[in-house]
């Protein structure tokens, strides 16, 4: 911390900063630019290239992944040769840069271009203000939309955080942790269209065909069109799926948090004689919190932009409707681009307490 | 930084270069030298009224050219589709770059918006290409194509189809038929049921099926993200024999604005009345009208190929076909009835649905596909291998592979009058997306009729 | 003593007990799917998967005629065992172990007499996989009347594409995101909070806002058709999550442990590559085995990028979407390739799974 200070004081004169300052920049678009241009040039090669395919593929792989890691090590080798101050301040922008360039050119840039498009008429001839969100909060549809979105994210965070907790927990204790391991995680596997297919055999209307009609037949019921007709009770089914298919992701990632937790904290703790709930309460949690947030963050956010399911499902019929599939039909089917912009932006805003509780954070993190 | 790590850095750098220079002479496309002392006309000699362009091709200038084509043709419809050109891609040495995808409106969008457009694409709905013509992104063909050959080899109603905006915005390639009504035929025989020759003897056939314990009719709308079209076909149907073919056209594809039939039209609403008069039919469904919504709709025929019959009446497009049991063979597993006309007044229509070609960039090579594609000789192993209609004059019956499909064709050529299929007609926002939807939570009892057609009528663009 | 060894028994238990339950829970639906691809056609669209497992059920042993003169109305009587009809379509008990059930309507129609008796579906083909591999059959009528035989694709091209695709587009991504995670969480910069929100923002973009404006840009550079077009594409949808992980995972790595490689005089580069790196395994390789799924289950972003004017570059997914019926009926072919597709990512995952490792930072604690 000292070391920083000293230098601030030092760095005065506005010659200095300028130089710094175009330094930071030319840094940050520099690499991925040179990265760009010379993978380019490899791949328009590959493209016309006649070669055996095995060839073409062995020699595009090394060249892609080898290219980018030799462009950081070579920037960085050009700035250990430059002045430690100049380092100190150019250094950050050759780790942050290049990220943050393609997160531009990728997202950024787009999601500015759909807010533009948002305020215009469907063909975007016309600027038409903020119609197009008006209509966004007032029909029908859309209002269903938030309904099924605020279940989705409700239901399926609690239960895709919770279960991938319990399973990551339990699976570090049993004899069979591996197994279990791949059992959770094969469904993250399958492709959409092959879920699509396995939850067809579950809720088909048709107890031949469909395994729940099939169990509520055989105690005596009536087989039920589970995803179409059980309104609105088919949402918490198609949100079976996605926990199905979710839980997967975070049991992955707090298993490797668990096994962050140091065994001497642990140890302590049985020696101290705390029970294993006591251990899991009192040391495990504190001390995966960090992952507990960013597991729930991302899942929050993966069911706002739910899309897949429920498109390969219903299509958002028979009350399904969620914001990512009403985006996509006004979009692409109904070439609105104006409405459908508006409703994607519908989304950015939605996120903004996620946001800022993430900045909250952010912000307690000490950096040197 | 060590001298270890400077070799390590040097040693990188050096590879990829090599690997570049290594792939430099294999990257450089050397153009063959094409030692064709004399060119000759390799098409069919039959082939008249060529355009220009056309007829370069066939002299073999445009040999080794690629023109690209997307569609929504996956499976066995795009081998059938490669197959049907590479007759032409021998004769002419083009190479016809066929990408078929099964999310075709997004793929077409993202790529026509991003300056990326394929040079033809396959529209089976001609409401979404009708987008494409009004950002200008459509060739207008009515100076690159020969119109008197055009005239000659469609029926005036395709080429008044494929007029949009002012422009001609594509030729049609092929149709499907969907009057058909589709029965098993040995237990229909066995049983001693007669074909209906008009709506009220189709009624009495339903009600004489359900006297004698059974379900007459499979239906099924289920179809993923295109739930309910089904639906709209059966709508179109009725709308067709209960009024107007002028009150057709203005409900589906108005050519002026303030002529437009609104959904909640008595027109509409009668037809969507008459529809649930059969439908909603207590006993006439086969697993009730709670598996309406819920069967997939290539599954909803199979209950017909049970022995006996679980259903017995099946209204759907010839490409139903393909879903049948294998091993079924037309003519003697199941035949198929024209659905009979409701009012005497209004004939006997054919409700039809068919793909547009569109063109989207200009190059002398696209023309030439261009026109090949207005010829029938374009579909003619298509035809012999069934799954395809041919809408030009110059294709013969004879070159049809199934009777069943021969029938149809004959069928539609001597009907009172042809009509396409209105949901594809409309725009999106209609077409595909609010008369799906509207049928669907209608059928599956969401909504009630008049707020489903109110709905369905809200989406329809404003301008 | 015996008490707490007891006691960690009925623990241990407890916890497999639970764990099995939720194993089998979640294994029901793929085994549904497994069953389903080595049944056939019509197989699978008449009954159940689950009828493999041996059960008692209905057998028919026997059939009889219709009664004549019966009606849909009235009472029906069969060989003394009287019902209505529907009754008898859904199946009467006759008393004595057997079933009538009316097979059709009252023209057609004949009575099967069941018995209850131990059953089995047995009927199990290959030819699924056989088909999905080696690609399916199409018969061709030519012009001139004769029939010909066409081959559709296997999956070897489209299967080496894929990992084409799959293998950068999981490493390049990871690369920058690890350099930018950890500039995020241990350098001082101007913008850090500022860029680092945009980063959380960036997670919620649908990216299908993304294909237009791309797709453009990539015309204007003619890119487009080439593998690194595909990569960049999938490392730029990739990376906010990356980064927004990594950073969660090194954000949390002992500040001690980096003080005194700072006091040892390193930089923040060796640091980086020397200690970072090593001690963010488990972290990069559960994101890896994400970003490895995503991609490779991936056909948007692929059919835009490298599909519609340069065909010849399938992948895996693009090939398999095709080949499952023009109107996708084929649920035999389906549930087929959706195992075959699933066989890499799950030799990934389980290639990675041994980076879970305890014990990394063992030590770096002050205790």
């Amino acid at each position: 911390m000292q070391q920083t200070d000293i230098q601030e004081k030092r760095r005065t004169t506005p010659l200095e900063w300028v130089a710094a300052n175009i330094g930071r920049i030319l840094i940050s678009v520099l690499v991925p630019v040179v990265t760009f241009l010379g993978l380019r040039a490899g791949f328009l090669f590959l493209r016309d290239s006649d070669a055996p395919q095995l060839i073409i593929a062995i020699v595009a792989i090394i060249w892609g992944v080898g290219g980018v890691a030799a462009l950081y090590w070579v920037f960085n080798w050009v700035l250990e040769l430059l002045p430690d101050e100049w380092k100190a301040q150019l250094q950050p922008f050759l780790f942050v840069g290049p990220a943050m360039a393609i997160l531009t050119w990728y997202l950024a840039l787009p999601t500015v271009r759909t807010f533009w498009l948002s305020l215009r008429s469907a063909d975007s001839s016309q600027f038409v203000g903020f119609q197009n969100y008006i209509a966004t909060f007032t029909q029908r549809i859309m209002l269903e939309a938030y309904r099924n979105n605020a279940l989705w994210m409700i239901v399926g965070t609690s239960f895709t955080v919770s279960l991938g907790l319990l399973i990551a927990v339990l699976a570090d204790r049993s004899n069979f942790e591996n197994v279990a391991k791949a059992v959770i995680f094969l469904p993250m596997a399958i492709s959409m269209v092959g879920a699509g297919v396995i939850w067809r055999f579950v809720y088909d209307v048709d107890p031949h065909i469909g395994l729940l009609n099939a169990i509520v037949t055989a105690l005596g019921g009536e087989p039920q069109a589970w995803i179409t007709l059980v309104q609105p009770w088919n949402n918490l089914l198609l949100t079976v799926i996605v926990i199905w298919l979710q839980t997967g992701y975070a049991m992955v990632l707090f298993s490797a948090a668990i096994k962050g937790v140091p065994d001497d904290l642990l140890e302590a703790a049985r020696v101290d004689g705390a029970t294993e709930t006591q251990t899991f309460f009192r040391i495990i949690i504190p001390y995966i919190q960090g992952t507990i947030i960013t597991v729930t963050t991302t899942v929050v956010i993966f069911t706002l932009k739910i899309f897949d399911v429920v498109m390969v499902t219903t299509g958002g019929q028979f009350g399904t409707e969620v914001i990512g599939v009403r985006f996509y039909r006004e979009f692409f089917n109904n070439q609105n681009f104006g409405y459908g912009s508006a409703i994607a932006i519908v989304l950015l805003i939605a996120v903004i307490p996620v946001m800022i509780y993430n900045l909250i954070q952010f912000s307690k993190q000490e950096v040197f | 930084m060590s001298s270890k790590k400077r070799v390590v850095v040097f040693a990188l750098l050096a590879a990829l270069v090599l690997v570049m220079v290594a792939c430099a002479p294999k990257a450089t496309p050397t153009p063959e030298p094409v030692a064709e002392p004399e060119a000759e006309f390799m098409c069919p000699s039959d082939w008249e009224m060529l355009t220009p362009e056309l007829e370069a091709a066939c002299m073999g200038e445009y040999d080794g050219m690629v023109v690209t084509m997307t569609g929504p043709f996956t499976d066995e419809d795009e081998v059938k589709f490669n197959e049907s050109v590479a007759e032409f891609e021998e004769w002419t040495g083009i190479d016809i770059q066929y990408t078929g995808t099964k999310e075709f409106e997004t793929i077409i969008t993202a790529a026509v918006q991003g300056g990326d457009a394929p040079d033809i694409a396959d529209f089976p709905q001609p409401g979404l290409l009708l987008n494409f013509v009004k950002s200008g992104d459509v060739v207008d063909l009515t100076d690159v194509m020969n119109q008197d050959w055009l005239k000659k080899n469609y029926k005036q109603a395709w080429l008044d189809m494929a007029q949009m905006e002012g422009i001609q915005a594509g030729v049609w390639a092929r149709y499907n038929g969907k009057s058909q009504v589709w029965y098993p035929q040995p237990a229909f025989d066995d049983a001693g049921y007669e074909v209906p020759e008009t709506w009220d003897e189709m009624l009495a056939l339903s009600d004489q099926i359900v006297a004698d314990g059974d379900t007459p009719w499979c239906i099924g709308i289920e179809s993923g993200a295109a739930t309910g079209w089904p639906a709209t076909d059966w709508m179109e149907e009725i709308m067709l024999r209960t009024t107007s073919l002028e009150n057709y056209d203005n409900w589906s594809f108005p050519a002026d604005p303030a002529d437009r039939l609104p959904f909640t039209s008595p027109e509409v609403k009668n037809a969507a009345q008459v529809m649930s008069d059969l439908w909603l039919h207590e006993g006439y469904v086969y697993g009730g009208t709670a598996a309406i919504a819920d069967t997939f709709f290539g599954d909803a025929p199979l209950p017909m190929f049970d022995d006996p019959p679980k259903c017995w009446l099946h209204k759907q497009g010839n490409f139903i076909t393909s879903f049948f049991p294998e091993g079924t063979v037309a003519g003697e597993d199941y035949d198929f009835f024209y659905l009979p006309p409701i009012d005497e007044e209004y004939g006997k229509p054919y409700l039809i649905a068919g793909d547009i070609y569109a063109m989207f960039d200009d190059r002398p090579e696209v023309r030439a596909v261009m026109d090949f594609f207005s010829r029938g000789e374009s579909l003619r192993t298509w035809l012999g291998s069934g799954g395809a209609l041919s809408p030009h004059n110059d294709a013969e019956l004879s070159w049809y592979g199934d009777d069943i499909e021969r029938g149809i064709a004959g069928l539609v050529n001597d009907a009172d009058s042809v009509r396409f299929d209105g949901s594809d007609l409309m725009p999106g926002a209609v077409g595909s997306g609010s008369f799906w939807k509207g049928m669907t939570d209608y059928f599956s009892g969401t909504v009630d009729l008049d707020t489903a057609l109110s709905e369905i009528d809200a989406a329809w663009p404003s301008d | 003593m015996q008490s707490k060894k007891q006691q960690k028994l009925v623990g241990q238990l407890l916890v497999n007990g639970i764990l099995l339950l939720i194993c089998i829970a979640w294994t029901v639906p793929t085994l549904g799917l497994l069953v389903s691809s080595i049944r056939d056609r019509e197989d699978i669209q008449s009954s159940g998967w689950w009828t493999i497992i041996p059960h008692r059920g209905w057998v028919q042993v026997s059939e009889l005629p219709i009664p004549e003169n019966a009606s849909v109305d009235s009472e029906i009587t069969i060989e003394g065992v009287t019902a209505t009809y529907d009754e008898f379509r859904a199946g009467v008990d006759t008393g004595d172990g057997r079933q009538f059930v009316w097979i059709g309507n009252l023209r057609n129609g004949h009575i099967q007499v069941k018995d209850r008796q131990w059953t089995a579906g047995s009927n199990f083909t290959l030819e699924n996989y056989g088909q999905v591999l080696v690609g399916k059959e199409y018969t061709i009528r030519n012009a001139d009347g004769s029939t010909s035989t066409v081959q559709g694709d296997d999956l070897s091209a489209s299967f080496l594409n894929s990992l084409t695709v799959t293998v950068p587009a999981t490493v390049i991504p990871i690369l920058i995101a690890a350099f930018a995670a950890y500039g995020f969480a241990w350098m001082k910069f101007p913008g850090r909070r500022i860029l680092f929100i945009i980063v959380v923002a960036l997670l919620v973009v649908p990216l299908q806002i993304a294909l237009i404006p791309i797709l453009r840009d990539y015309v204007k550079l003619n890119l487009n058709g080439t593998f690194l077009a595909i990569w960049l594409a999938h490392t730029g949808f990739g990376l906010p999550l990356a980064t927004y992980l990594l950073y969660n995972y090194i954000s949390t790595i002992p500040r001690d442990i980096l003080e005194s490689a700072f006091i040892d005089g390193a930089s923040h580069f060796t640091i980086f590559t020397r200690l970072i790196l090593p001690l963010s395994v488990p972290a990069l390789a559960s994101f890896a085995i994400f970003q490895f799924l995503w991609v490779w289950n991936d056909y948007l972003v692929a059919l835009i990028f490298l599909g519609v004017t340069s065909g010849n570059v399938q992948v895996l997914t693009q090939r398999i979407a095709g080949m499952v019926g023009s109107r996708g009926a084929d649920w035999h072919l389906l549930t087929a390739a959706a195992f075959i597709s699933m066989v890499v990512p799950l030799v990934v995952f389980f290639s990675l799974q041994r980076y879970f490792v305890r014990g990394l930072m063992a030590g770096s604690v002050k205790g």
